[in-house]
């Protein structure tokens, strides 16, 4: 490893997810179809990780699969470790809620039928974790009658601020955090995202899914860029100071988009999955591109980040060196 | 808040009025179009044979057979609305009187098919939503849609010619034992003429509740709140019975409470099947024998206990469900 000599905590090698689904609505045959191909990221303690790309990059599904709560047609490959150790579908039932937690994006993970108190803090028989349930509660500015309330009468942002503190209520060591500051004002935004710092600063590990390019960038550590369910750029967080310190055309026409950077967009969208061109995802709208770019594009080391480009001249990544235990 | 509760009741009575209404007047349409003879049917041919034309036009006139049918049906609910709903022509006594008795019987059958059908069928559901994909979920899935595509009457037979004939268990049809005494009938008699037609009945209503609940808890159990409480590491038997049930009983509530007109469908032809004297054997007399006036009352009371079950449904979801409790209130 080059820049970090901290531990892992979570690392992701080259994720990929298909669903199995039928061709069309006549058709009995199955395809399958790839959401989620080479996906590469990681966590090291004290940090704060945030996976930004735009909607359908694959940046939920990336945490369903961490969780193991991907829908039964799911098929996933790659390998995920969680703590120098590879994370199969029982261990993660083990560490789930408990090394590992999760703040999940939309408010309608609140089961409509329990007030959020019984839901975030358990059994009122439990004492302790009703009352540790309480202190986050008032931390985060819910009094003592949210905990009487159904999800239906409380606002979006308490929502948001439930979802969050249930994943404190643990003693977690990584928190995937799925688009937990909409709906939340700057203050609690800010708050929310210094108790992620914190609890990072503690020896833990954040992963902070976002499409806020601006929030990554202010409370993030290292940012992954995905494009079209590929991880194609993990980069330190100062690195997107300059667009000369970045590496994937992608990022650098992203940076480029930047209201403070020109403001200029870029043409065309991402590929849908059943129309993915060969070899990198980004080629069509690459400026760069050429016939090397349709083949198998590994991941390379630049400096302290990664890359998924033919075109960066850097080593070869490879994430088995350092768990030949494991495997 | 008393206001408002007054307010649900008025409502919802008046709109039982307007029900019983189109229903009185449906079912009479319906028997006047009929081609079964009221004369004949309750006269019988024979008799018929031996009167003269002049007492013939006697009883026509008496029952008012040659009266326009419009004429004949505010004849009927002029008496009906001050609580005189007739005499029926097959038992030859108060329609009411007949009614309840028949009531009566029917109640013990349909109540118990509708508990035993209302509970296993939950049950069942729930196990088989939850393992969804397993072999307890199969065997419940394929016993649901063999049992949804059997007639009640046809698996009545079976039963009878199983434990009635062969197995000679229990009794063959009727409600009580013949030959004893109306004070030496005992509860366990009863129960023992009752145990094939609920089962009958119930066999048949659990598959469609079972495949119901089974559906709502697919869907609950691919939810965002369970998948949420599975990443706080709550086992699967911890989200059911703290998430699943919770979530299930609502439309579980609906279900159980519109499984009553199914109950009482499938009893009409259960009670024939069994010969068992209830308020579906009563109909089907009634409807054969165009005994017009049995026929409305037993319509009409009918219509008010599903009309009821409704009723009370909606009643439970206040206070089960808290987005209608407390939603209303805040109002």
């Amino acid at each position: 490893m080059s820049c970090t000599s901290k531990r892992h905590i979570l690392e992701i090698d080259e994720l990929s997810v298909s669903f199995l689904q039928y061709e069309n609505n006549r058709s009995s045959r199955q395809i399958e179809l790839p959401v989620i191909s080479k996906l590469s990221v990681s966590v090291h303690e004290g940090e704060i990780v945030a996976v930004a790309g735009s909607s359908g990059s694959g940046k939920s599904l990336l945490a369903h699969a961490i969780l193991d709560m991907l829908p039964y047609n799911a098929k996933v490959g790659g390998r995920m470790y969680f703590d120098g150790e590879l994370l199969s579908p029982e261990r993660i039932r083990k560490l789930r809620g408990n090394r590992i937690a999760f703040v999940p994006q939309s408010t309608t993970y609140l089961d409509p039928l329990m007030d959020v108190g019984t839901q975030v803090g358990g059994s009122k028989k439990n004492k302790e974790k009703r009352k540790k349930q309480r202190e986050l509660f008032d931390r985060y500015g819910l009094g003592a009658e949210t905990d009487k309330k159904y999800p239906f009468e409380c606002s979006g942002g308490m929502t948001r601020r439930v979802l969050l503190t249930s994943a404190l209520m643990g003693n977690p060591e990584l928190i995937i955090a799925d688009e937990p500051t909409p709906g939340m004002d700057l203050a609690l935004a800010k708050k929310s995202m210094e108790d992620f710092r914190t609890f990072a600063d503690e020896g833990n590990g954040v992963l902070l899914i976002t499409h806020d390019i601006e929030l990554a960038l202010e409370v993030a550590d290292r940012i992954a860029v995905f494009y079209a369910g590929t991880t194609i750029e993990e980069a330190p967080v100062s690195d997107f100071d300059s667009e000369e310190t970045l590496r994937h055309p992608y990022t650098k026409a992203l940076w480029r988009a930047l209201p403070q950077n020109g403001f200029v967009p870029l043409p065309g969208v991402q590929p849908y999955v059943k129309d993915m061109p060969e070899g990198c995802p980004f080629g069509p709208r690459c400026s760069l591109y050429t016939e090397e770019c349709r083949g198998d594009i590994k991941m390379r080391r630049v400096g302290c980040g990664t890359v998924r480009c033919v075109k960066c001249e850097g080593e070869a990544l490879s994430v088995e060196e350092h768990y030949d235990t494991g495997r | 808040m008393i206001k408002e509760n007054l307010l649900f009741a008025g409502k919802n009575f008046i709109r039982m009025i307007l029900l019983l209404v189109a229903v009185s007047i449906v079912t009479f349409a319906l028997v006047s179009v009929s081609p079964i003879d009221p004369l004949q049917a309750n006269v019988g041919q024979a008799a018929l044979g031996s009167m003269s034309e002049a007492q013939k036009e006697k009883l026509r006139s008496y029952w008012g057979v040659d009266e326009p049918p419009v004429q004949r049906y505010f004849n009927w609910a002029k008496d009906a609305v001050r609580g005189d709903f007739g005499s029926s022509l097959l038992y030859r006594q108060p329609v009411t009187k007949v009614i309840a008795a028949k009531l009566a019987g029917s109640m013990f059958l349909m109540g118990l098919a509708w508990i035993i059908s209302g509970l296993l069928g939950f049950v069942l559901g729930v196990i088989s939503g939850v393992l969804r994909g397993s072999a307890a979920d199969k065997f419940i899935k394929g016993y649901c849609l063999v049992i949804a595509s059997t007639p009640a009457f046809w698996l009545a037979l079976l039963l009878l010619i199983i434990f009635s004939v062969w197995l000679k268990v229990l009794p063959i049809g009727l409600s009580v034992p013949v030959g004893v005494e109306a004070g030496g009938v005992t509860f366990l008699d009863r129960v023992r003429h009752a145990v094939l037609p609920a089962a009958a009945l119930s066999i048949t209503g659990i598959s469609n509740i079972a495949l119901h609940t089974r559906e709502k808890m697919v869907d609950i159990m691919e939810s965002d709140y369970v998948m949420f409480a599975r990443t706080r590491g709550e086992s699967t038997w911890s989200i059911v019975r703290r998430h699943g049930l919770r979530n299930v009983l609502l439309p579980a509530m609906t279900l159980q409470f519109a499984s009553i007109s199914e109950i009482i469908g499938g009893s009409v032809l259960v009670e024939q099947v069994f010969s068992y004297p209830g308020l579906g054997q009563a109909a089907v007399a009634a409807g054969t024998g165009s005994d017009v006036p049995l026929l409305m009352g037993i319509t009409l009371v009918t219509a008010v206990v599903v009309f009821l079950g409704n009723f009370v449904a909606n009643l439970l979801y206040g206070v089960v469900d808290p987005r209608i409790r407390r939603g209303g209130r805040r109002q």
